[in-house]
C-alpha cells in the first residue's frame, strides 16, 4: 500500500495523454513521459482515465437486508463497477434515522475499504413521512450527513416537505426526493400507457412524478432551499427542471442508468427483471432524458442500485420486488447510451458521474480534479471490448441485473480508492491493495 | 423409386359395383343398412357404394361419415391431428346393419378405433366392413367382409388412392423401392 | 399448440382450429355416450389461485369428458396460503405427473411465468390472470357468435363483417381483452362501451372504437352486444358513484333490449348482476346466449386440452402443424400401421 505506482499511457477523460504517478494516496504527478525510482510501472495504453465515480443514490441493506446485500459486498460491486464512493440510501432496518444508525454504516464502509460509503439519513422517522428526523443530529454525527431522503417513499405531506427543506439549510444539507404521488400510484406495477393498457398491469402514471417535482422545485424557490430530484424517469419531468433552473431554482436531478436504456416494451414478458420503481417508461422517454443529461438539465447518472434476493424476482410479476442492481454496469450503460451515441464526451462522463455527485453530496476528497496533490480516487476503463453481460460480471451478492444476456461495450480495468488499489487489471481484489 | 398402377379408373368403378352387389346380397336387400364411410376417401367412396345400391337394390340407404381420430391408439406418436367431422344419419345406428367403408385397410387399427367410435354412439345389429383395398399386414383380428382388391404388399410400400372427387384422378397405384 | 396463454398472440388459423374442433367435441355432447377416450391416461390440474366454481367446474367437465384424469388444486387453505410460492406449487404439481395445467391466478402474467419459467414441462392453459387475458373464455364466445349465426354450417367461418359491442369495465377486464384481440383476428369489427374511467388511459394501439354512450352503440345495430360484470368495490374507487347511475347510463335494461336488433345475441360471461349491468328481461330473452355460453364452454375447453395434449411430444417445439387440408394422397392413415 506504500508502493508508488505510475500507470503508462492512460487517456486522460480521452483528451489527453498522459502517465499518472500514485503515491501515498495522492496523485503525486500527472503528465506525459513520467518516470520514477522504484516504482511500479503499469501500462494502461489505451484506457480512458476518469476520477473514481461517485453514485449518489445506493442501496446497501445493511443493516437489516443482509441477505441481498451488506455494505461489504456492496462496495466491492461498486469499485468493480469504477466507484469510489457511494451514498447509501436509508432504507435499511432499522432506518437511518438517527445518528446511531449513519455512524454504524460509516464505520462497516471503512472497515470494508473499498470505497467510501457516505450514509444519506432519511427525512421523516421511520421513513413515515410523519414528522422530521433528528437531521441535524445525523449531520453533526461522525458522517456528516448532508444527503437526506426518504427513498423508497415520497415526502408528500407538502408541510412536511416545506419544513424539510428550510431546515437542511442550517448545515447546507440537500433534501432527495422520491417523487412518487401515493394516491395516483396505488397498486402500480409498470408505467402507465399503451403496454399496460394490454398487459393487464395496473398503470404508474407519469404525472405522479411530474405533479411532485412541480410542487417542490416552488416549495424550494418559495423557502430558497436546495432540492435533489431522484432517479428522474419522465419527458415531462425533464421539461419541469429545465423551466425550474431557468427560474433560478437551486434544483438538481438524477437519472438512472437503466431509464437512458430500457423501455416499458420489455415488461411484456413478465419478467420481473425489469420491475423497478420508478418504472420503465416509453421511447419518448428514454429519449428526452438522454438529452436532458446532455444538455445539463440532469446533473448526474446515480445507479439507484437494488439489490434483491432470487426469490424475489422469480415469481408472478405482481409479488415481485422493485428493483436493479446496477453498480457494476453503470458506466458500460452509460457508455452505450451516451456516450457511443455521441451525446456526451469522456469528459462530460467525469462531470455526471463522478465531480457534479460530489459536489451536490457535499463529499470533500471525491470528484476532485486530475492534478497533481489531488486524492488518487481513480478509473481506468476500456472503451473497446464488446462483451455479453452476464452474472460473472456482478460482484454483489444479487443478481437482478436487467443487462443477463445483453451485449454492452467497455470494461473497468482499474479502480484506485485513494490511492488503494481495488480492481486491478480488471480483477476485482479480494482485499483492497493487496495484489497477487 | 417405382410407381405401378394397380386399379385404374374402369377397375374401381367394376370392383365398386361387385362390392355394391355383395352387400345386398348378404343382406338380403337393402333394408336396415347404413353406410359409414372413414373421412377423407372413405366417405367418397361410401356415397358411391350408396348411390349404387340403390340403383340396384331400389332403396336410398342413409351414408355418413365417421371420424376415428378421437379414438385412435397412436395419438401420441404423431403430431397432433385435426378430426374430420362425423355425421351420423337422422335415423341413427340402433338396430341397423351398419357397413363401414374405407378405402384401404392395413393393420386394422383405424376399423378398431372406428368399432369403438360406434359403441359410444349406439348400438348396431351388426357391423360389416367394405373396403376398397385389402393390403394386409394385420396386427389386430380384423377381417373384411366386402374387398375390391386383394394387393399384397411390403410394409415399405405405399398405397395411394385417388379418387376423382377429392384428387381430380382415379386409381390405385403402389410406390415402393 | 405447447400452451394457450392469450389471444393476442393466438393466430387466426389456430384459432379457427380451435373452434372447428369444439364443434367436433359439442356434437359428441350430443350423443348417448358423451365420453372420448382420447386423453386417456393424461393429468389434467385445475390450479386456481382464486376463486371460481363455474370456470374450474367447465374444465372439470371437459378433462374428464376426454377421459382424463383430473386433479384440482384450490389456493384457499392450501400450502398457498402459507407463503408458498408458485414456484414451489408448480414444482409440486409436476412432481405428481401433471401433463397439463390450468392455471387460474389474480396476478396478470402468471401464466407466462409458469409457462417460460423451466419449473414445469406439462402444458398451460390460462384460465384467468388478473386483468389480462382469458383466452377460452373469448373462444367460446366467438364459438357462440358463430353458431348463432351460421349453426351447423359453422365450420372454418370466421366472424368477418359481424359488428361486436362489449360494454362495461374495460379497464380491469381480462375477458374484454381476449374478446378485443380474438374478435379482431376474426375479422369482426369492435366497439368498446363504459364509463371513461373504466377504459384505459392509452388504448391507441387497440382495434376498436370507444364509445361513453350505449345508446349511440345499440343505435349501430351490433350483432352481438356483451355485457360485463360489473364489481361494486369499483364504486368505492372512485370509478362511478352509484350503481343507481352505472345502471341507468350503462345497463341493458328494457328499453335498449328493445331498441337493440331482433337478430342481435345477448351475452354475458357470468356471474350476471341482474338489475345491474343486465336487466332480468335481457337475461331471460331468447336473445340471451348465456346458457349456451356455459355449454359451449366445456367444447371450447375440450378441444384446447385435446390439441394441447394429444399429439406426440415432439409437438411441443412445433407451431402450428398444417391442419385441416384435405388428406394428401397417400395420406398418413393408410400407409401409418
Amino acid at each position: 500500500m506504500s508502493e508508488t505506482l505510475l500507470f503508462r499511457g492512460a487517456q486522460v477523460e480521452a483528451t489527453t495523454l498522459a502517465d499518472v504517478i500514485v503515491a501515498d494516496g495522492v496523485i503525486a504527478e500527472i503528465g506525459p513521459g513520467l518516470s520514477r525510482a522504484g516504482a511500479t510501472v503499469i501500462d494502461v495504453d489505451g484506457l480512458v482515465l476518469l476520477p473514481g465515480l461517485v453514485d449518489l443514490h445506493t442501496h446497501l441493506r445493511e443493516p437489516g437486508y443482509e441477505a441481498s446485500e451488506t455494505i461489504l459486498t456492496g462496495s466491492r460491486a461498486a469499485a468493480a463497477g469504477g466507484y469510489t464512493a457511494v451514498f447509501a440510501m436509508p432504507n435499511t432496518s432499522p432506518v437511518a434515522d438517527t445518528a446511531g444508525v449513519v455512524e454504524q454504516e460509516l464505520a462497516l464502509g471503512e472497515a470494508a475499504g473499498f470505497v467510501t460509503v457516505q450514509p444519506i439519513g432519511a427525512v421523516t422517522v421511520g421513513q413515515k413521512g410523519e414528522r422530521l428526523a433528528e437531521l441535524g443530529a445525523m449531520a453533526d454525527s461522525r458522517a456528516r450527513v448532508r444527503v437526506f431522503s426518504d427513498d423508497g417513499f415520497c415526502v408528500w405531506d407538502p408541510l412536511i416537505m416545506r419544513r424539510a427543506l428550510e431546515y437542511v439549510k442550517a448545515f447546507d444539507g440537500v433534501i432527495a426526493q422520491h417523487a412518487q404521488d401515493p394516491r395516483l400510484t396505488e397498486g402500480a406495477q409498470m408505467n402507465e400507457g399503451a403496454v399496460s393498457a394490454e398487459l393487464g398491469l395496473a398503470g404508474w402514471p407519469a404525472v405522479a412524478e411530474e405533479s411532485i417535482i412541480a410542487r417542490d422545485v416552488l416549495l424550494a424557490e418559495h423557502v430558497g432551499s436546495r432540492l435533489h430530484v431522484c432517479h428522474l424517469s419522465t419527458a415531462g419531468s425533464v421539461d419541469i427542471i429545465r423551466w425550474a433552473k431557468r427560474r433560478g431554482v437551486d434544483v438538481t436531478a438524477e437519472v438512472t442508468p437503466h431509464h437512458l436504456l430500457l423501455t416499458d416494451e420489455l415488461v411484456r414478458d413478465y419478467d420481473a427483471r425489469f420491475k423497478v420503481n420508478p418504472p420503465l417508461r416509453r421511447e419518448e422517454d428514454v429519449l428526452a432524458v438522454r438529452e436532458g443529461l446532455a444538455d445539463g438539465t440532469i446533473d448526474i447518472v446515480a445507479t439507484d442500485h437494488a439489490p434483491h434476493p432470487a426469490e424475489a424476482k422469480a415469481c408472478e410479476w405482481h409479488a415481485a420486488a422493485n428493483g436493479m442492481v446496477g453498480l457494476e454496469s453503470a458506466l458500460r450503460v452509460v457508455q452505450q447510451s451516451m456516450v457511443d451515441t455521441g451525446l456526451l464526451t469522456w469528459g462530460d462522463v467525469a462531470r455526471v458521474m463522478s465531480r457534479e455527485p460530489a459536489r451536490i453530496g457535499r463529499l470533500a476528497g471525491h470528484g476532485t480534479p486530475l492534478t497533481e496533490g489531488q486524492p488518487a480516487s481513480l478509473a481506468f476503463y476500456d472503451p473497446a471490448p464488446r462483451r455479453t453481460f452476464t452474472t460473472d460480471d456482478l460482484r454483489g451478492r444479487s443478481l437482478n441485473s436487467p443487462y443477463l444476456g445483453r451485449e454492452l461495450p467497455g470494461e473497468v480495468r482499474w479502480t484506485l480508492h485513494q490511492g488503494t488499489v481495488t480492481v486491478a487489471d480488471g480483477a476485482l481484489l479480494d482485499t483492497p491493495g493487496v495484489r497477487a | 423409386m417405382s410407381t405401378r398402377t394397380v386399379l385404374h379408373e374402369a377397375d374401381i368403378a367394376r370392383a365398386l359395383t361387385r362390392i355394391s352387389h355383395e352387400i345386398l346380397e348378404s343382406n338380403k336387400g337393402p333394408e336396415g343398412l347404413v353406410l359409414l364411410g372413414i373421412p377423407t376417401r372413405g366417405v367418397t367412396l361410401a356415397h358411391r357404394i350408396g348411390a349404387l345400391v340403390e340403383q340396384f337394390g331400389g332403396v336410398t340407404v342413409p351414408i355418413g361419415a365417421l371420424d376415428v381420430t378421437m379414438y385412435r391408439d397412436d395419438l401420441h406418436r404423431n403430431p397432433t391431428r385435426a378430426p374430420q367431422r362425423t355425421q351420423i344419419p337422422p335415423g341413427g345406428i340402433d338396430g341397423k346393419v351398419v357397413v363401414l367403408v374405407d378405402d384401404v385397410l392395413f393393420s386394422g387399427r383405424s376399423i378398431r378405433a372406428a368399432l369403438d367410435a360406434l359403441q359410444d354412439i349406439g348400438r348396431p345389429a351388426a357391423v360389416r366392413l367394405a373396403t376398397l383395398v385389402d393390403r394386409g399386414h394385420r396386427e389386430l383380428p380384423i377381417r373384411p367382409d366386402f374387398v375390391g382388391k386383394n394387393l399384397p404388399s411390403s410394409r415399405e410400400e405405399r398405397v395411394n388412392v385417388r379418387l376423382r372427387e377429392t384428387d381430380g384422378a382415379e386409381s390405385v397405384t403402389i410406390e415402393g423401392r | 399448440m405447447r400452451h394457450l396463454l392469450d389471444t393476442r398472440t393466438l393466430a387466426r388459423q389456430d384459432a379457427l382450429r380451435i373452434l372447428d374442433v369444439a364443434e367436433d367435441m359439442a356434437d359428441t355432447q350430443r350423443r348417448e355416450v358423451k365420453k372420448l377416450p382420447t386423453l386417456r391416461g393424461k393429468t389434467v390440474v385445475n390450479l386456481f389461485f382464486e376463486d371460481s366454481t363455474r370456470t374450474r367446474i367447465s374444465f372439470e367437465a371437459a378433462a374428464k369428458r376426454l377421459s382424463a384424469d383430473v386433479i384440482n388444486f384450490s389456493a384457499k387453505g392450501s400450502s398457498v396460503s402459507k407463503g408458498e410460492s408458485l414456484q414451489d406449487t408448480a414444482q409440486t404439481l409436476q412432481a405428481m405427473g401433471a401433463d397439463a395445467v390450468v392455471i387460474r391466478h389474480g396476478a396478470s402474467g402468471a401464466p407466462r411465468t409458469l409457462a417460460t419459467s423451466g419449473w414445469i414441462s406439462a402444458g398451460v392453459v390460462n384460465a384467468g390472470d388478473g386483468t389480462h387475458e382469458h383466452p377460452t373464455q373469448a373462444l367460446l364466445d366467438a364459438f357462440t357468435i358463430r353458431k348463432r349465426r351460421f349453426g351447423d354450417d359453422s365450420r372454418g367461418r370466421d366472424l368477418a363483417g359481424m359488428k361486436v359491442a362489449i360494454v362495461g369495465d374495460i379497464l380491469h377486464s381480462r375477458v374484454a381483452r381476449s374478446n378485443v384481440w380474438l374478435l379482431h383476428t376474426l375479422g369482426a369489427q369492435v366497439t368498446l362501451v363504459a364509463p371513461p374511467t373504466l377504459v384505459p388511459q392509452d388504448m391507441s394501439r387497440w382495434p376498436v372504437r370507444t364509445l361513453y354512450d350505449l345508446d349511440e352503440a345499440i343505435s349501430s345495430a351490433p350483432d352481438a352486444l356483451m355485457m360485463l360484470r360489473i364489481q361494486l368495490e369499483r364504486m368505492n374507487a372512485a370509478y362511478f358513484p352509484t350503481e343507481r347511475e352505472y345502471s341507468r347510463r350503462w345497463g341493458l335494461d328494457a328499453r335498449r333490449l328493445q331498441a337493440l336488433g331482433a337478430d342481435s345475441i345477448v351475452m354475458h360471461p357470468g356471474p350476471m348482476n341482474r338489475g345491474l349491468e343486465i336487466s332480468a328481461e335481457a337475461a331471460d330473452s331468447p336473445r340471451s346466449t348465456v346458457l349456451e355460453q356455459v355449454a359451449n364452454g366445456v367444447s371450447v375447453r375440450m378441444a384446447a386440452l385435446y390439441l394441447l395434449l394429444a399429439g406426440a411430444e415432439h409437438d411441443a417445439a412445433d407451431s402450428t402443424p398444417a391442419m385441416n387440408a384435405p388428406a394428401p394422397v397417400g395420406s398418413e392413415k393408410e400407409n401409418t400401421p
